[in-house]
């Protein structure tokens, strides 16, 4: 099964503290942490595991620039075959569907059975999966938590529904799956894997590569833009407790009692 | 201002109750807005759930087809592909069906799209300026999106909080025959329900809920011993489930348990609106080392501490107190 996985690198959450810059206007990108998105490292490891058992490569593409690369090397790292960058200047500034529209041709350039991404970067929308398979004219699954390869034309996937539950469906290969963290423990990539693959070469696509005009990508063509971020206000605020810790406990034991908790 | 129409999921003849949320949406996007109904399904359930749907709708579009007996969101894009008119707003609830279906729709009737919104400040001309959460809640960001030809938009549940309904019920409109036959490439097999595990979150007076900032999994038990002596259970987040820290039973939140017990003590979570989706009407004490936590701005009480020291003394203040109670 020959499968594609579509990645992005994002500001690492269990790294960084996302704050809002001086001039408020973007998030303090100075000393930021990256890594590859979380439910994207899921669904490289898921088809890696797929091809240990049925056979085939597995390729990560990502779109983005030159620091980018460094997603794509580390989940080459971690057993992916091929890595490739798609990147060029005309593609700045594209919404979620100029990321599809350039992710579609680049599919179409190769022969894939399979292609998967994250659910949802950090920054993200949890668009690109559904968007690129209606393009493609693909069948779509969102939010999987399971994959079971019954034949050469089909899957079996499991999604994540309310309450914990999961609705089984069987799919049409090719197709596009978004991958729900959880569904399975992705290996570890040591310094060793990733010198290993140090200096495989990465191919780079451009915008002329894929015949892509700046009428469907880019800025130009987003009919979607982030304007700015702000601090967001979700409640009033909690009552913070400013004592030292032993009296902090001691009022967490007061509650404990007074709000029924604690008998 | 084009016309807004509102995809309303149902199940077992019960609309969902984010529809009144999607309807008060409708009207923050504009204020005279009549916006539509629209139920896909089948048979006496889908006739039921257009009979239910409280008269915050000017209309009712009716889809009746057999193969939407389940509503795979293949089936359902492809129904009202056919049916809605092309360069109008179209909302959904962000759930796992609207996941499913809104990408993929947005394509398909070549509308712009914006996925967990959770406000809309401006709408002016073709435009509309709409808020979403990026990082898990840490941050907001303001959105423009066209709408010159049409837009998808899923909203956050919980966010827009329903209105007063118009006095008039909308009348049914029947829809099914611009449909026709559908297929789709994944076909609906079964509902698997989960495990109930071996500790119901759902039944406790407390419960001692760990995030991220558990950090491994050998820390999960000082968590376990603060539970023990307050007679009450671990919970988790998210991220303790997906790391296997704790199993799937234990996890709050919309993929996971609704929990309402007296007291929810959120330690090490940052507050991310998935998790906080289920946790109803509790007293709610948050403890977390990050100041900024987004956990900080819903919680009753806030403690900025670190967990992994905070726990264990509190932990030992209980036994002491209960040692000296004793004698």
């Amino acid at each position: 099964m020959e499968i594609l996985v579509c990645a992005k690198r994002v500001p690492d959450t269990s790294e960084n503290e996302i704050q809002l810059n001086r001039a408020g206007n973007d998030i303090e990108r100075d000393d930021l942490v990256y890594s590859i998105n979380e439910a994207d490292n899921y669904a490289v490891e898921e088809a890696l595991q797929i091809v240990a058992k049925a056979g085939g490569s597995v390729t990560v593409v990502t779109v983005g620039g030159e620091d980018d690369e460094e997603v794509l090397r580390r989940e080459m790292a971690m057993g992916a075959g091929h890595g490739v960058l798609i990147s060029d200047d005309a593609f700045t500034g594209s919404d979620g569907r100029g990321i599809a529209t350039i992710l579609k041709a680049f599919v179409q350039k190769g022969n894939y059975d399979l292609i998967l991404a994250g659910v949802q970067a950090e920054d993200g929308a949890a668009q690109i999966g559904g968007m690129l398979a209606a393009m493609l004219d693909y069948p779509f699954a969102s939010l999987v938590n399971s994959i079971e390869v019954l034949d050469s034309k089909k899957l079996k996937v499991s999604r994540e529904i309310e309450g914990g539950n999961r609705e089984v469906n069987e799919i049409d290969l090719p197709c596009v799956l978004s991958i729900q963290t959880g569904i399975n423990e992705p290996r570890y990539v040591g310094m060793r894997g990733i010198r290993a693959v140090a200096s495989v070469p990465i191919p780079t696509i451009s915008a002329s590569d894929l015949n892509l005009g700046p009428g469907t990508v880019g800025r130009c063509a987003a009919k979607v833009k982030r304007l700015d971020y702000f601090l967001p206000v979700l409640g009033k605020g909690a009552e913070i407790l400013h004592g030292s810790r032993e009296e902090n406990i001691d009022k967490v034991l007061e509650l404990l009692e007074a709000k029924g908790g604690l008998r | 201002m084009p016309r807004i129409f509102a995809y309303i999921a149902h199940r077992d003849g019960v609309i969902d109750d984010t529809a009144l949320e999607v309807a008060a949406a409708a009207r923050k996007i504009d204020a005279n807005a009549s916006p539509v109904a629209v139920l896909a399904g089948w048979g006496s359930q889908l006739d039921a759930a257009c009979n239910s749907l409280p008269a915050a709708f000017s209309e009712i579009w009716k889809i009746s087809n057999e193969a939407l007996v389940y509503p795979n969101a293949e089936l359902v894009r492809k129904a009202l592909v056919k049916v809605l008119p092309a360069n109008n707003i179209v909302l959904l609830a962000h759930d796992h069906f609207g996941i499913d279906l809104a990408p993929g729709l947005s394509i398909r009737m070549n509308s712009a799209f914006v996925s967990d919104v959770v406000d809309v400040e401006a709408a002016e001309g073709a435009a509309l300026k709409l808020v979403r959460q990026e990082f898990g809640g840490q941050i907001s960001a303001h959105v423009h999106c066209d709408i010159s030809s049409g837009a998808v938009i899923t909203i956050r549940s919980g966010a827009f909080h329903a209105t007063e309904s118009t006095p008039v019920r909308g009348a049914v409109v029947e829809k099914s025959i611009e449909v026709g036959a559908l297929s789709a490439g994944r076909r609906y097999l079964e509902t698997i329900v989960a495990e109930a595990g071996d500790v119901d979150i759902t039944k406790q007076n407390i419960l001692v809920s760990i995030g991220r900032g558990i950090q491994e999994k050998d820390n999960v038990a000082i968590a376990e011993q603060l539970a023990e002596v307050l007679g009450a259970a671990v919970s988790c987040s998210r991220p303790v489930v997906d790391a296997k820290w704790l199993p799937k039973s234990r996890q709050v939140g919309s993929s996971g348990k609704t929990v309402k017990p007296k007291v929810y003590l959120a330690c090490g979570i940052s507050g991310a609106s998935q998790h906080l989706a289920g946790i109803k009407g509790t007293f709610l004490i948050a403890i977390n080392k990050n100041p900024k936590a987004p956990i900080f701005q819903v919680a009753d009480v806030g403690i900025v501490d670190d967990i992994l020291e905070f726990l264990p003394e509190l932990t030992n203040k209980v036994r002491e107190t209960r040692a000296v109670a004793a004698k």
